[in-house]
């Protein structure tokens, strides 16, 4: 029997004595072993979980426990963690500990969360289906012909499989919200700058993003509102003081909401998903909601802008991967011409090759102004109009993903067309505002479907107390 | 060898970029610390190594350093500064890319004045200073196969100060340098040691013909460790080009090699073959905002700079040019000589006591002027002893300096009446010693007297001798003269 399906349901566990963590660490164990074909895992911490598990318990015994003692979290495999291995998912990075932890994972860690392991994803992040792996593929739970989506495909899984409480992802340009809608979850990216990016392996500075994949609203919000905040090692991270985000749960206002013409309508959308989007603003409508189409011209625009500046990062950011400090260098190489170019060869996969080389491009002299420049003022555009129409609407609503999960392989020889799997995610990630993905229905075939909800940068308890109304509404 | 005639077809057209290490603590980006010299790889945070994770932190008392060369350049500070990434491979840059300045440094614009040694001055414009980091260094050690890195200089706060294409001649580079040199001194944001590397000179190089107004191309020559190879690679350049030039051979513009053995450039590497190092905004640091309480207290931290204090030396104290500039060569000395003239009023006097006793002392020893025994107190002491008439300028420098030298705590005075040194200068007590004198060679008094006024020397150094050295010499002229003339 499928057992703590919510944070919720672990703590009265714990209160009634039903259990203790231990347990709870070894019914997720057990779980991952049977379904270990799944792949979502890529290490499990089985004696440092234990260990963890044991000291929560005596904490609950002595009533010093934090406020996540029971919750049991799984982590992307391109957050680092102290004296553990870390690979962003590449060859590259194979057998790299880390010498310190992510602050968001230490922020977890001192709230007694427990961490059980490190979860697959595409290399650095990059990818829609996580297929980009060095550890290979992640199956998805509701159909394992298919995809769970990416980057954060381990991730996903390891929720929907019931293999964790939560688990952290990391979302640059859609990689929380659509592996959450391939596999029916709920995934927040936060505000850029919400949350510090200490630890994470970047793949795009001005767009990475930590989120968290949750079966529900409340853990989701919970887990973002500790892991949120200033911190000392990272100058980007804001400021601004973080509401307790699982205490803002209560909605009982009338919303304004838009939704936008452009991607309703677009030819690339799923119908089903076009239908289940469409119910779902009726509703509201008919709930006392005002409801208004809005159009975004930009939107076109949105993945040339997203893929040209995130390239361009990443080409830099990536860099430092060269063989000389850590991880893999080539053993066949003999001058130091041959250390870079064969270990930067071997070492990344053909998705990482293609868009440093992409970023490589767009940077170069000859090209800087007509890309990289253009690409800075248009995302200087989309973030003024979206935010000028988050300014009139409190909610945009759009379909997370323009079609359900898809099988395996089905984009391998057509880049753009799984670039196009981040058509509707990209323009929070341009625009720096937060986005949530929740679980609307399924498809024909039984697939999960998703649905986004933007607000306006660090409206993340609105988010929330909305996203959670909006569950309700959809389950009654 | 070109003749005279045909390089003086020639202009020399120079501009100079001067990398200054910082004196900060702790790296541009991370907490590790700067120190010289230690054991490789031994201030190397996970930052440093550009570890997978790592975010940047900017120094701000890198940036302070920055903000006040660019005051002491009169140069326009940046309010709003973004870093940039300059990316390249090397092995000693640990992330790929250096983290520096592109489009807005924080400094524009500004002024160098430089003095040349004739005694005339002109006017070095600057581009720009930015901010940046320092690479690692490459190792080839003996008997190893691999080339090594150490990375304790990775993440080193460096101020890139780049000048015009203002310099006409080697001199004029020199003198720039020594400028720079002094500035960064005075201000105490590096220490200026060129063969450490803590100063590093690029110098662009270019000739023209006289009177044209289109600079030729230029060509960057890199390596030089002292002012001198800067002076010698310039010249060397400036021979290589007009020979070209002269055979019609066209200048390409290229980055060049010096070699300090035998004083001549070679090719490194051609503009077609240039990095294209990929400039843009660097999105893991937040822009650093220079606030106007930030910039006041920068300013109000400011010591005073060697020109400011030659004009003051000049204006105030009356100083000739000469003696203001040798004492501002060196901050300590100029501070050191300010306090002396805040006890004494003789300021030409103390000038020439620093110049001369005081700076052969700590050249002779090779000592830092925080190691000179005697305070600016005690030394004002000794030239007002010496301007009361209680001893002269010979007795203070020859016997009493060399005491006060070493012993610290006794005054001039003391010194002077311990060792029996005060003029007499008192009449009763110096007559007798001249009427014995006199009377001991009164065959001399009758030549003086019949006209032989030369003796009157042979009469003095009798007194003094008698006196031991004691009186003094005005009072005893003047009893001397009265009773031979009367």
């Amino acid at each position: 029997m499928e057992k703590f399906l919510s944070f919720d349901d672990i703590t009265k566990s714990l209160e009634n004595r039903e259990t203790d963590c231990k347990a709870i660490v070894n019914y997720y164990l057990q779980n991952i072993q049977t379904k270990a074909h799944l792949n979502a895992f890529v290490e499990v911490y089985k004696d440092s979980a234990l260990a963890q598990a044991a000291k929560v318990d005596e904490k609950i015994a002595s009533g010093k426990a934090g406020r996540l003692a029971g919750m049991v979290v799984g982590i992307k495999d391109v957050l680092v963690y102290k004296d553990h291995e870390s690979n962003a998912s590449s060859k590259i990075l194979k057998g790299f500990k880390s010498q310190f932890t992510a602050t968001a994972v230490q922020r977890l860690i001192d709230e007694d969360a427990i961490i059980i392991g490190r979860l697959n994803c595409d290399e650095f992040g990059m990818g829609s289906s996580n297929e980009n792996s060095a550890h290979g593929k992640v199956l998805n739970a509701a159909d394992e012909t298919r995809v769970p989506g990416g980057s954060s495909g381990g991730s996903a899984v390891a929720v929907q499989a019931n293999l964790c409480t939560v688990s952290l992802g990391t979302d640059t340009g859609g990689s929380v919200r659509q592996p959450a809608a391939f596999t029916g979850l709920v995934g927040i990216k936060p505000t850029y700058s919400r949350v510090s990016r200490w630890g994470l392996i970047a793949y795009a500075s001005s767009f990475d993003t930590i989120g968290v994949l949750s079966r529900n609203v409340r853990d989701n919000a919970l887990v973002m509102e500790i892991m949120a905040g200033t911190d000392n090692f990272d100058s980007t991270a804001s400021k601004k003081p973080v509401p307790h985000y699982s205490e803002l749960l209560h909605f009982g206002k009338r919303a304004k909401i838009a939704f936008i013409t452009e991607t309703i309508e677009s030819e690339a959308l799923q119908p089903e998903i076009k239908a289940n989007t469409l119910a779902v603003l009726k509703k509201l409508k008919e709930e006392g909601h005002q409801v208004e189409e809005v159009h975004f011209p930009l939107l076109k625009y949105t993945l040339p802008t997203y893929y040209i500046l995130t390239t361009a990062e990443a080409s830099s950011n990536l860099s430092r991967f060269d063989g000389v400090k850590y991880g893999h260098r080539s053993p066949n190489a003999h001058n130091l011409e041959s250390m870079y170019k064969l270990t930067r060869s071997e070492g990344f996969g053909d998705e990482v090759k293609r868009r440093i080389m992409l970023g490589t491009f767009v940077l170069s002299a000859s090209y800087y102004d007509a890309y990289f420049t253009k690409a800075q003022k248009v995302r200087r555009l989309i973030k003024e109009y979206t935010e000028e129409v988050l300014n009139k609407f409190d909610y945009i609503i759009m379909p997370t993903t323009p079609s359900t999960a898809f099988k395996f392989g089905e984009h391998r020889n057509d880049p753009v067309a799984m670039y196009l799997e981040d058509l509707f995610t990209v323009q929070a990630s341009v625009s720096g505002v937060p986005a949530l993905s929740l679980p609307n229905g399924t498809d024909s075939k039984g697939l999960p479907i998703g649905i986004q909800i933007m607000a306006n940068s660090f409206k993340e308890a609105e988010l929330y107390a909305f996203g959670n109304y909006l569950m309700e509404l959809n389950s009654n | 060898m070109l003749s005279a005639e045909v390089k003086n077809k020639y202009e020399l057209v120079i501009g100079l970029e001067v990398h200054a290490q910082l004196l900060t603590q702790s790296k541009m980006y991370t907490s590790d610390s700067t120190e010289y010299g230690n054991l490789p790889n031994t201030h190397i945070s996970v930052i440093t190594l550009g570890h997978p994770g790592t975010l940047p932190k900017v120094n701000r008392k890198a940036v302070e350093f920055a903000i006040k060369m660019g005051l002491a350049c009169d140069c326009e500070i940046t309010r709003h500064n973004i870093f940039a990434r300059k990316n390249y491979f090397y092995p000693d840059l640990p992330k790929g890319y250096q983290i520096t300045q592109d489009k807005n440094p924080i400094c524009v614009g500004g002024i160098v004045p430089i003095t040349m040694p004739d005694g005339s001055k002109k006017t070095v414009a600057l581009t720009r200073i930015h901010m940046e980091e320092d690479a690692g260094k490459s190792m080839h050690l003996a008997g190893e196969v691999d080339t090594l890195v150490d990375f304790n200089r990775a993440g080193v706060p460096l101020i890139e100060i780049v000048s015009e294409p203002d310099m006409r001649s080697s001199d004029e580079a020199y003198a720039y340098l020594v400028e720079i040199k002094k500035l960064v001194r005075y201000l105490d944001i590096c220490d200026g040691n060129m063969e450490e590397g803590s100063l590093r000179c690029d110098a662009n190089v270019s000739v023209m013909l006289k009177g044209s107004t289109e600079y030729g191309k230029k060509v960057e020559v890199k390596n030089m460790n002292s002012f001198r190879n800067v002076v010698r690679a310039i010249e060397h350049e400036f021979e290589r080009q007009v020979e070209m030039a002269e055979a019609n051979i066209e200048i390409i513009s290229e980055t060049r090699t010096f070699d300090a053995a035998t004083g001549l450039t070679a090719s490194m590497r051609t503009k077609e073959d240039l990095n294209d190092y990929r400039y843009f905004p660097e999105p893991d640091l937040s822009p650093v905002i220079v606030s106007e309480e930030w910039l006041e207290s920068v300013k109000a931290s400011m010591p005073a700079l060697p020109r400011e204090l030659h004009h003051k030396f000049i204006n105030q104290y009356g100083l000739s040019e000469y003696d203001a500039g040798v004492l501002t060569d060196s901050k300590e000395i100029a501070l050191y000589y300010e306090e002396v003239c805040l006890f004494t009023k003789n300021y030409k006097g103390a000038a020439n006591w620093v110049m001369g006793p005081v700076k052969s002392y700590l050249n002779e020893l090779t000592l830092h002027i925080s190691d000179f025994p005697i305070s600016a107190k005690s030394l004002a002491e000794l030239i007002g002893i010496i301007d009361e008439g209680k001893i002269s300028f010979s007795v203070a420098s020859q016997k009493v300096y060399p005491e006060m030298l070493l012993s610290k705590t006794k005054r001039p005075i003391e010194i002077a009446q311990d060792l029996n040194l005060i003029q007499e200068s008192d009449e009763g007590s110096l007559m007798p010693i001249i009427e014995t004198v006199l009377s001991e060679n009164a065959a001399k008094v009758v030549e003086y007297r019949s006209g032989k006024k030369g003796l009157m020397a042979m009469f003095m150094g009798q007194v003094m001798k008698k006196s031991q050295g004691k009186a003094d010499p005005k009072v005893a002229t003047k009893l001397l003269t009265e009773i031979l003339e009367n």
